[in-house]
């Protein structure tokens, strides 16, 4: 069947605010998903209240709705458009539910909306254990057996039945207390009774455990004929018993015969037509037991998720995009593949390289969580490694994460402890593939590895050959490193600087020996089809190899950096601006080149720059895609902190920073040369000092009294920033800061307690300065500014106040001479405002006050930065109406064991927007009300 | 260890010494070097590539590859070694092999043996460590041709010489190298049907699939005629895919032409199928290099539905002169190049397909044609 041409209208549903579980993956699909059906001649409208998303864009949508994602919100559009269908599986499960919620309503039923991309029934059957289970008993899929007893004699019967290994499960209970693994008979009566006992109503759930058997997941489409195709087949690393958004993940799947695999296909061919019959897309999840090949099913999900948009940039196959389209009608035959243009959109991706996914946590701004892994996803971001082999994959995965490490292992940071090992391999938290290395490293046999960690022995194979590498590299010096054998350290993705710790010598050296010998990185393409047929888009990856096909144009090119995987500090803010800055530059007559590694993103969608290197953001492979490509110059700016480190670097190394230049950069974020700069301008600034160690600390604190902030430098969102009340508790802090980071200049501010803080975005062109918005936070000063809520424009500020934010504002941003964006945090005690830094860069409030005034910033300041326009080319004219509330968002459910309290260390995951008309508004007034409750030190 | 003229002392280190080097000519004189796999040894034939991700073991041993130098596509072979019940034929019948990264261990429980001591078991020479997309680029952009693999260390000269002794594939008949020599019977003698085979280089999966559907099936030499096989009165007549030329096969054209002639049921895959072509007046060509895969998207033109197929061939059946023939009728095409894959006799019993519905390995979509046979007894 073709397009449905009754569609005329379509409603998308966003996945709100970025938490744990349901990131930018669902700006990516929605993105995908709107373009893709504007194509087509459709109106989309779209609802989501997260500013900082790309979806929300005026050139994304017809009509955007940044408004809760409410029932409320959707009559509200419901009434003002016509719309003919609504197409809910491009945000997660929050806009599954939303749909659900509607349905159950009427709402859609009233208003004449169809669903399309999915059926109700179908999500039903998902969510619901017992109607999954019935139904895959129904079409012969096997399950996880299970039963609930109520009683000692009910629980034998069962595990008589199910056999053993078993897992005990008491019913509410919290965190799995009372429950446990058990292997035989002979324990089972113990376990049986710990469970009932723990139970407050004295029922477990005896379950067959698969704790341990190989985890799979497979990505279906499927068109209104049934025609299905599976894009890719996704292994974990992490056996069962580790959540896949917190596994480790490999495609295609590398330790699967075909006939096992064909199997596992046809089963989610099966679940996917036994759940209904939508067009759209579906991840299925199975377990495989490892000794006899036994296939379970696990869930099902009928709808785009985390693992598509992997599966998407893995591949090179836009699932968001291609389901759109099927939900509008159009059949997979009809439509092309993508990547190739000539042939079809019906077939399966054949890759000839490997990519790793790792996730990226965040324990350390959830103190006192539990660090292990399981059933429930902790992490907060991901980032994708691409390889000719898993080994330089996971490497390049590795060197993705930007957790101080510059890939796996060979950087002196290995960890000797041999008990902490051993417990590490059994108890998975997010180092557990650098302890299985260390475990390598220090002797521990393989097979005590694979009996801990009940990962497959081919990976644990591919790590302990690392090891036996490294173990031959080490031999030999700089000089006598044999050729052969450096070349295959390359191949198997070492960093260079990896390489000049194994010979101890320096990572230029590595560099200019490599290059001396020829032995350079390569692209080549990500195209669907393993080269059968020639591809026509520019997505690469770097390798060592002897084929370059990344073609070098003789258009002037600018590369943007990107933010790497997301953390808390550091989101999906920097993907909008470097999209932004893409679409300038492309707008200004350059060729764009994109480097990032976070696979949930837009920036990394094929089409999105004129060129993608899907690589990691470090130095080693930023340097070769830059002597590759011989661009004009990069930007730094919109990647956030990920970005801006590399500044020195590139300056160092005679490449151009396009904007604000590394001498400004480097200028504010020197605290000393900082305040010298405000004292010559006669801006105020809290008394501060800087100190080298804890009794430098005491000294100075007598001199700037208490309460102090205390901050390391160079970090992000506020790592390890604290508010100290005492002596002990500063020395206490101080000694923390200099374990984790030694060598750091910590400052010590004084702290204007029960200041008001405010900040201010401004566009800079050197001459001129353009406030774009001033943002006073509801909180006191003291919460980290990500983790307050916001008013745009302020609310309590008076004239006198306002004067002084602007004039000091455009004071900083002439004197650091920024060209591009700068942002700057202000504190406001007795109507004196102080400034407490300022960062020159793109920062997180600047999508939101380009979406509150409908201007886009970004796209001006980067058309600003690359010297095309200057500020008063642009006529700006931002909507002011009313009041744009920011709201922080926070993932503390996930860790039942943290307290959410808030402090100078940033710890939400994301925002929303929320618009009010006047200050009496009962939300503002709200949480007006509550501006002190989290506040701690 | 990628580059072309690579020239490195090999007995530095032991990640050096445990690997051979071997080489890789092309007839056009592009030269690879790389890592001995398999049997140390010279292997010559043509040259082609399999994109599939998963079925190494599937691929070699299918008789379809007999005279063939596969490549794989994939980044890993060799990962869960070999299972004896995951053979196409008794042995390994691809030429040589050439691949990106091997395994020489393994993780399979149930898995017999690595494929290193497979392949060296069974003469199978191979090459590793080679810019393998830089060479299906180049076949896809060249065309299929000839090539030799040798971990030998000969010169340039005489591997050029061997390499000139390995024939052109075009007009070669090589089914009778590997069919069945002597009639063998497959399934319950009880079974409903009975089906002659032909054996043109039969994959045991597909024999399997015959059986299992209530078929008892004697399996014949390539060069039965059809008077022979009609002594033993089946319902029904299979010509099974194989290796080399159709146009080459008088003999098979023949036998299919009896079949027909006879009215009785026919079922063709893969060279049975262009055999049946052939035998209806449509010509075969040879392609530029050739459908081999696990992805390959077919659409059936009866039931409007698709399929992902399992394909292995470097012939095709011309769809232009299919379309103008008058007796038959298209069913089938592939939607990446709109060529023929699939025929139906008008007014006979007789279809066949370019693809392997057994998909051993691949998708298993396309099993109903098996069933779509076996009616036609019932019928």
């Amino acid at each position: 069947m073709p397009k449905d041409n009754s569609i005329k209208s379509i409603l998308i549903i966003g996945s709100g605010p970025i938490i744990i579980g349901q990131a930018c993956e669902f700006d990516y699909s929605g993105s995908q998903a709107a373009r893709s059906l504007r194509e087509e001649g459709i109106e989309v409208t779209l609802i989501n209240s997260n500013p900082a998303t790309i979806m929300t864009d005026p050139v994304m949508a017809d009509n955007i709705y940044l408004k809760p994602l409410t029932k409320k919100s959707i009559i509200e559009i419901l009434e003002k458009h016509q719309i003919d269908a609504v197409l809910p599986t491009m945000g997660g499960q929050t806009a599954l539910n939303l749909a659900i919620d509607c349905d159950k309503a009427g709402i859609w039923k009233k208003y004449g909306v169809r669903i399309i991309g999915v059926d109700i029934n179908a999500i039903e059957t998902t969510e619901d254990r017992e109607k999954f289970r019935h139904k895959m008993i129904e079409i012969g899929v096997d399950v996880c057996r299970g039963e609930t007893a109520t009683s000692f004699l009910k629980g034998k019967e069962i595990a008589q039945e199910i056999g053993f290994p078993l897992v005990i499960r008491p019913s509410f209970t919290l965190g799995g207390y009372g429950g446990g693994f058990v292997d035989n008979p002979e324990e089972f009566n113990e376990a049986l009774k710990r469970g009932l006992d723990a139970s407050p109503i004295h029922e477990v759930l005896v379950e067959q455990s698969i704790l341990g058997w190989k985890e799979y997941e497979l990505e279906l489409l499927r068109d209104n004929l049934g025609n299905v195709i599976i894009i890719c087949s996704i292994e974990n690393f992490d056996p069962m018993g580790v959540h896949t958004g917190d596994s480790i993940t490999v495609a295609p799947a590398m330790t699967l015969p075909d006939t096992v695999y064909q199997n596992m296909r046809d089963m989610a061919i099966k679940m996917m037509n036994a759940i209904g019959q939508f067009a759209g897309g579906c991840n299925v999840q199975f377990a495989v037991n490892p000794e006899t090949d036994d296939i379970i099913g696990i869930e099902i999900n009928p709808r785009v998720s985390r693992s598509s948009a992997l599966a998407s940039k893995a591949t090179g196959y836009p699932i968001a995009k291609i389901a759109a389209k099927l939900a509008i009608g159009y059949n997979l035959d009809e439509l092309k593949n993508q990547i190739t243009k000539t042939t079809s959109a019906f077939f399966e991706p054949a890759l000839d390289y490997v990519i790793v996914k790792i996730p990226r946590w965040n324990f350390d701004k959830f103190k006192g969580s539990d660090r292990k892994l399981g059933l429930q996803m902790k992490s907060v971001g991901e980032a994708m490694g691409i390889g000719r082999n898993f080994q330089e994959a996971l490497q390049k995965a590795c060197q993705s994460l930007e957790i101080k490490r510059n890939g796996l292992g060979a950087d002196g940071k290995e960890v000797t402890d041999q008990a902490a090992l051993l417990h590490s391999l059994e108890n998975p938290s997010w180092n557990r593939l650098f302890h299985i290395y260390d475990a390598f490293k220090l002797g521990i046999p393989f097979k005590t590895i694979q009996k801990k960690t009940k990962i497959d022995k081919w990976f644990l194979q591919q790590i302990e050959e690392l090891i036996e590498l490294e173990t031959e590299i080490e031999q030999y010096s700089l000089d006598t490193l044999p050729e052969r054998l450096l070349r295959t350290a390359k191949e198997k993705g070492y960093a260079d600087r990896q390489i000049a710790h194994l010979l101890k010598c320096w990572e230029s050296e590595v560099f200019k020996k490599r290059h001396e010998l020829g032995i350079k990185r390569v692209y080549k393409l990500v195209d669907t089809c393993a080269a059968e047929f020639e591809a026509q888009t520019p997505y690469y990856y770097s390798t060592f190899d002897q084929e370059n096909e990344s073609e070098v144009s003789n258009n002037k090119k600018i590369i943007v950096l990107g933010s790497g995987p997301n953390r808390i500090g550091q989101g999906i803010e920097f993907d909008y601006c470097c999209v932004h800055g893409l679409y300038a530059a492309k707008e200004c007559g350059y060729e764009t080149i994109m480097i990032n590694c976070n696979p949930e993103t837009v920036s990394t969608d094929f089409d999105t720059a004129d060129k993608l290197y899907f690589e990691p953001v470090f130095w080693e492979h930023i340097y070769d895609i830059i002597l590759h490509e011989k661009p004009e110059g990069v930007i730094v700016q919109l990647g956030g902190q990920t970005a801006l480190k590399l500044a020195e670097k590139l300056d160092r190394y005679g490449i151009k920073i396009i904007g604000t230049s590394f001498e400004a950069l480097d200028l504010a974020e020197d605290r000393g040369r900082f305040s010298t700069l405000l004292a010559e301008n006669n801006i105020p600034y809290p008394k501060f000092g800087v100190i080298e160690d804890a009794d430098e600390a005491l000294e100075l604190s007598k001199e700037l009294g208490f309460p102090l902030l205390v901050r390391p430098s160079y970090v992000l969102g506020g790592q390890s920033m604290k508010i100290v009340i005492n002596e002990q508790e500063l020395e206490e802090h101080v000694v923390n800061i200099l374990k984790d980071i030694p060598g750091n200049r910590v400052l010590l501010d004084h702290f204007l307690d029960g200041a008001i803080e405010a900040e201010a975005d401004a566009i800079c062109d050197g001459e001129e300065v353009y406030i774009i918005g001033i943002m006073e936070h509801i909180e006191p000063a003291g919460i980290h500014s990500g983790d307050s809520y916001a008013v745009l424009p302020p609310y309590s500020l008076g004239d006198f106040v306002m004067q002084q934010i602007e004039t000091i504002t455009k004071k900083i941003a002439l004197a650091l001479k920024t060209v591009g964006l700068i942002n700057i945090q202000f504190a406001i005690k007795n109507d004196t405002v102080y400034v407490i830094e300022a960062n020159p860069r793109a920062s997180r409030t600047v999508p939101f006050i380009g979406k509150a005034y409908q201007e886009p910033y970004v796209n001006y300041a980067t058309k600003v930065m690359l010297g095309e326009k200057k500020l008063k080319d642009f006529e700006f004219k931002p909507v002011k109406k009313g009041y744009a509330i920011k709201e922080p968002v926070f993932s503390f459910h996930k860790f039942p064991n943290v307290n959410k309290e808030l402090g100078p260390e940033m710890k939400s995951t994301g925002e929303a927007i929320y618009f009010i008309d006047d200050l009496m508004d009962d939300y503002f007034l709200d949480i007006y009300s509550k501006r002190n409750q989290y506040l701690s030190r | 260890m990628r580059q072309t003229q690579a020239n490195q002392d090999m007995s530095q280190n032991s990640f050096d010494q445990s690997q051979k080097k071997a080489v890789l000519l092309l007839a056009d004189g592009s030269r690879f070097e790389g890592v001995a796999i398999g049997k140390i040894g010279t292997a010559g034939g043509e040259i082609c590539f399999n994109t599939g991700m998963t079925g190494y073991q599937e691929i070699y041993t299918d008789p379809s590859y007999y005279g063939q130098i596969v490549v794989n596509t994939t980044s890993h072979i060799g990962n869960y070694g070999v299972e004896d019940s995951e053979q196409e034929s008794d042995s390994p019948k691809i030429r040589g092999l050439v691949v990106n990264t091997f395994s020489q261990d393994f993780s399979r429980p149930t898995g017999t043996d690595s494929l290193q001591n497979y392949l060296d078991k069974n003469n199978i020479v191979g090459i590793s460590e080679l810019d393998t997309r830089l060479l299906v680029r180049h076949i896809r952009s060249k065309g299929a041709m000839n090539a030799i693999i040798s971990s030998e260390d000969l010169s340039d000269e005489e591997l050029a010489a061997k390499l000139a002794e390995v024939p052109n594939m075009e007009g070669l008949e090589l089914s009778s190298f590997v069919s069945t020599k002597e009639p063998y019977f497959v399934g319950e003698e009880s079974a409903p049907y009975r089906v002659a085979v032909l054996d043109l280089g039969v994959k045991t999966s597909i024999l399997k699939h015959l059986a299992s559907r209530g078929t008892y099936l004697k399996v014949f030499p390539a060069k039965t005629s059809f008077q022979e096989m009609e002594q033993w009165n089946p319902h029904g007549y299979f010509l099974s895919n194989g290796p080399g030329d159709p146009s080459a096969m008088d003999y098979a054209i023949e036998t299919a032409k009896k079949i027909m002639a006879a009215d009785k049921p026919l079922f063709g895959i893969c060279l049975g199928h262009q055999i049946i072509s052939l035998a209806c007046g449509v010509s075969t060509f040879k392609m530029h290099n050739g459908h081999r895969g696990l992805n390959h998207p077919v659409k059936n033109l009866v039931s409007g539905k698709s399929e992902v197929t399992s394909q292995n061939h470097g012939f095709a059946v011309s769809r232009e002169e299919v379309e103008k023939s008058g007796i038959l009728e298209l069913t089938h095409i592939n939607l990446n190049d709109n060529t023929c894959a699939g025929i139906q006799v008008k007014g006979k019993k007789t279809f066949s397909v370019q693809y392997h519905p057994e998909s051993s390995p691949g998708p298993h979509d396309s099993r109903y044609l098996f069933d779509q046979f076996i009616n036609l007894f019932k019928s």
